[in-house]
C-alpha cells in the first residue's frame, strides 16, 4: 500500500504495516519534551500518578525557555520545579541556564531529535522538527505525563495536504515569506487537524534553517505537523550531530493527499501578517505606512543562524531608528557564539539594536520586550494574536529577518530594497 | 450526563492567549488562573461568570498555543461545557484530558445567542436551546475518547494499560 511519510512514520511506530487516516495507533515515542511553563503540569501529573521514574531518562527533555533568566518569584518556582525532577530523574536532556536554548532550535542543532523519529511536545511548536522528516507534535501537559510515564502516545492517523511549491524565489522572500503566504491563502484553521506536507523545487533547495522556519508555523494553519522529506541537506545536517540513530521515511510517489496545493513562488513578494492572526498577510510594500516601536528578530520561528546573518547584513553600517527597541534574540548558546566568532553582534550592538541571551521572552508577552498601549512591533515570531507581546491595545506585525531588520532602520514597514 | 446553563457567546478563532494571556502562566495553580480567564477578550469576565455557565463559540476555538492553562482555568472559572463549530487540535485533546466536556456543533455555534439558556443531553447527542425553543444535533464523540473518558482520563487509562515505572 503506498502511503505518505506522515503515515509510513505512525505505521512504523505502531508495529504495523500501514495506516490509514481516521485510524487510530498507540504509538512508541522517541522523544517527549516540556518548557517551563508546560512541564509543572505535567510533572504534578506525574507525581499524582503514582510513576516512580520515567519510561526512558535519555528520552525526556526539559528546556526552560519561556520565562527565564526567571522574570519572578513565581517562575523561579516553576523553573525550580523541573531542575528538581531533572536531576532525581537524571535526565540527559535538561538543559539549564548556561547551556540553555530556545527548544525548537536546540534539539534539533543538539542531534536530539532526528529524521525518522516520533515527538511529542508540551509545546503547540513541536510541530518544527517535520523539517528532519520526523513526526512531531504539540500536545498538553497531561499527554506529555503520559509520555513521560508509559513512552507511548495515542494518534488519530491524520490526512495529509501537500503543498508544492515551483518557481524561482523573488529577491528578500525566504522561507517565513513562504510560510506566511501559505497560512494566508488557507486560513488559520486550514489544515486543522493536517498534515502539512511540504514538498517541491524550491523547498529541496532551502537550507536546513530555513526549513525548520517554515514547519514551525505549521500550528499557525491549525496543522498537526509540518512534514519535509529527508534529502541529502538533511542528511548533512545531521551528520555528526545526531544523538541516536535515524531513519530515512519518504513518501511514495502515488501516495494519498486529502489535496494538493501549489504554489508558484515567483509571484510571492516580502510578506507581513497583519494583527490579529497569521492569515492576515499583505506584501510588505502596501504597510509602508505603519510606523514600528519594536523590531523583534529571533524566537523559535527565525533565532536561527541564517536569520542572524540576514539581519546583520541589512543592520551592518546602518542605525537602528530613534524610536525604534530593536531586540535580537539567538536561538542557541551555539549560535550565540558562532554569531560572536563571525562579528555579528559587534554589527548589532554597534547599529543600536539589544543583543540578548536566548529565550522565548517577548514572542509570548513573557518578559524583556513587552509593548506599551497603542504600540507596535513588527516581529520575526510566529503568533499576532491580540496582546500576544504586551498590551491588548498593541499590535504585532509578523514578517522575515529582512524585513524586521530593514523596518528597524526605517521606522515603518518595509524591505531592504526601501534603503537603497 | 445533563448540562443545563446561560450562555456567554463569542466568535471565531478564540486562541488560548485570549482564554489565559501568558503574563499569567508563571503558575499553574487552577483557582489563579481562573481570576484571569478571558481577560483579554473581555476584561471582566472572570467576575461575571457563574458555576455552571456555557461557553459557545465559532470555529477553531483554542487556537494556538499548547497551554493546558486554558482547559484548566476554563474549567476552574466553572463553566460546565465548551460548544463549538469546531476546536483547535491541541485544545481538544487538552480538554478531554483534564475533563472538560466540549462538544461539537456547528447549528448550535450559529444559533445560539448570548444570555440564551441550553440543556445539554450528551448521551442522546442533542443541544435543547431552552430560551429559544430550538435543538441542534451534536457530534458524536469518538469512540476512543469515550473510552478515555469511561476510564477516568488520560492517566489513569495508561495505568490500566500500560506498566508504569
Amino acid at each position: 500500500m503506498s502511503m505518505n511519510i506522515a503515515e509510513k512514520i505512525l505505521a512504523f511506530k505502531s508495529g504495523k504495516k500501514a495506516v490509514e487516516p481516521g485510524e487510530l495507533v498507540i504509538a512508541d515515542i522517541d522523544l517527549v519534551l516540556a518548557n517551563d511553563i508546560t512541564a509543572p503540569i505535567a510533572i504534578k501529573e506525574f507525581r499524582a500518578s503514582g510513576a516512580k521514574k520515567v519510561w526512558d531518562r535519555t528520552k525526556v527533555a526539559l528546556v526552560p525557555d519561556h520565562f527565564t533568566p526567571n522574570k519572578d518569584i513565581k517562575s523561579a518556582e516553576q523553573a525550580k520545579m523541573l531542575r528538581e525532577f531533572a536531576h532525581e530523574q537524571k535526565l540527559t536532556h535538561y538543559y539549564d541556564q548556561g547551556e540553555v536554548g530556545i527548544e525548537h532550535a536546540l534539539l534539533p542543532e543538539q542531534g536530539v531529535v532526528v529524521p525518522g523519529d516520533l515527538v511529542i511536545g508540551a509545546d503547540s511548536h513541536t510541530c518544527t522538527y517535520g523539517a528532519l522528516g520526523a513526526f512531531a507534535t504539540g500536545v498538553g501537559s497531561t499527554d506529555a505525563a503520559f509520555g513521560m510515564m508509559t513512552g507511548k502516545a495515542w494518534f488519530k492517523v491524520p490526512e495529509s495536504i501537500k503543498f508544492v511549491y515551483k518557481g524561482k524565489l523573488n529577491k528578500w522572500v525566504s522561507s517565513k515569506d513562504l510560510i506566511l503566504h501559505t497560512i494566508g491563502d488557507v486560513g488559520v484553521d486550514g489544515a486543522l487537524y493536517k498534515v502539512m506536507e511540504f514538498t517541491g523545487p524550491v523547498i529541496d533547495k532551502l537550507s536546513m534553517d530555513a526549513r525548520l522556519t517554515m514547519s514551525n508555523m505549521a500550528i499557525e494553519a491549525g496543522g498537526k505537523a509540518g512534514l519535509m522529506n529527508p534529502d541529502e541537506t538533511t542528511l548533512e545536517y545531521v551528520k555528526g550531530r545526531a544523538q541516536h540513530k535515524w531513519k530515512v521515511f519518504t513518501s511514495d510517489k502515488d501516495a494519498k493527499y486529502e489535496k494538493v496545493i501549489e504554489y508558484d513562488c515567483s509571484k510571492i513578494e516580502p510578506v507581513v501578517s497583519c494583527p490579529s492572526l497569521p492569515e492576515n498577510t499583505k506584501p510588505a510594500s502596501k504597510l509602508s505606512k505603519v510606523a514600528v516601536d519594536q523590531s523583534v528578530i529571533g524566537s523559535c520561528t527565525n533565532g536561527r543562524m541564517e536569520d542572524l546573518r540576514i539581519a546583520a547584513k541589512i543592520l551592518k553600517g546602518k542605525k537602528v531608528n530613534s524610536r525604534v527597541r530593536c531586540l535580537i534574540f539567538p536561538g542557541t548558546k551555539d549560535i550565540y557564539l558562532q554569531a560572536l566568532k563571525e562579528g555579528l553582534i559587534e554589527t548589532f550592538v554597534k547599529a543600536g539594536a539589544i543583543f540578548s541571551m536566548p529565550t522565548c521572552g517577548p514572542c509570548l508577552g513573557g518578559h524583556m520586550g513587552i509593548l506599551a498601549k497603542g504600540e507596535t512591533a513588527i516581529s520575526t515570531t510566529n503568533r499576532n494574536f491580540v496582546g500576544r507581546m504586551g498590551s491588548t491595545e498593541s499590535s504585532v506585525y509578523l514578517a522575515s529577518p529582512a524585513v524586521a531588520a530593514a523596518s528597524a532602520i526605517l521606522g515603518r514597514i518595509g524591505t531592504p530594497e526601501d534603503l537603497k | 450526563m445533563k448540562l443545563t446553563g446561560k450562555v456567554w457567546k463569542f466568535g471565531n478563532d478564540i486562541d488560548t492567549d485570549l482564554i489565559i494571556p501568558a503574563r499569567y502562566l508563571n503558575t499553574s495553580d487552577p483557582a489563579e488562573l481562573a481570576k484571569h480567564c478571558m481577560e483579554d477578550a473581555d476584561k471582566t469576565w472572570a467576575e461575571k461568570v457563574q458555576k455552571g455557565d456555557i461557553i459557545v463559540a465559532g470555529k477553531n476555538f483554542g487556537c494556538g498555543s499548547s497551554r493546558e492553562h486554558a482547559p484548566v482555568a476554563i474549567k476552574a472559572a466553572g463553566v460546565a461545557c465548551v460548544i463549538a463549530k469546531d476546536f483547535a487540535r491541541i485544545f481538544y485533546r487538552n480538554s478531554f484530558n483534564i475533563g472538560l466536556p466540549i462538544f461539537e456543533s456547528e447549528e448550535a455555534s450559529l444559533k445560539i445567542a448570548q444570555g440564551d439558556t441550553v440543556e445539554i443531553d450528551a448521551d442522546n447527542g442533542v443541544i435543547k436551546n431552552i430560551t429559544k425553543n430550538e435543538k441542534y444535533a451534536v457530534k458524536p464523540i469518538p469512540p476512543f475518547m469515550q473510552e478515555l473518558v469511561n476510564a477516568g482520563g488520560l492517566i489513569a487509562y495508561g495505568k490500566m494499560k500500560f506498566k508504569i515505572k
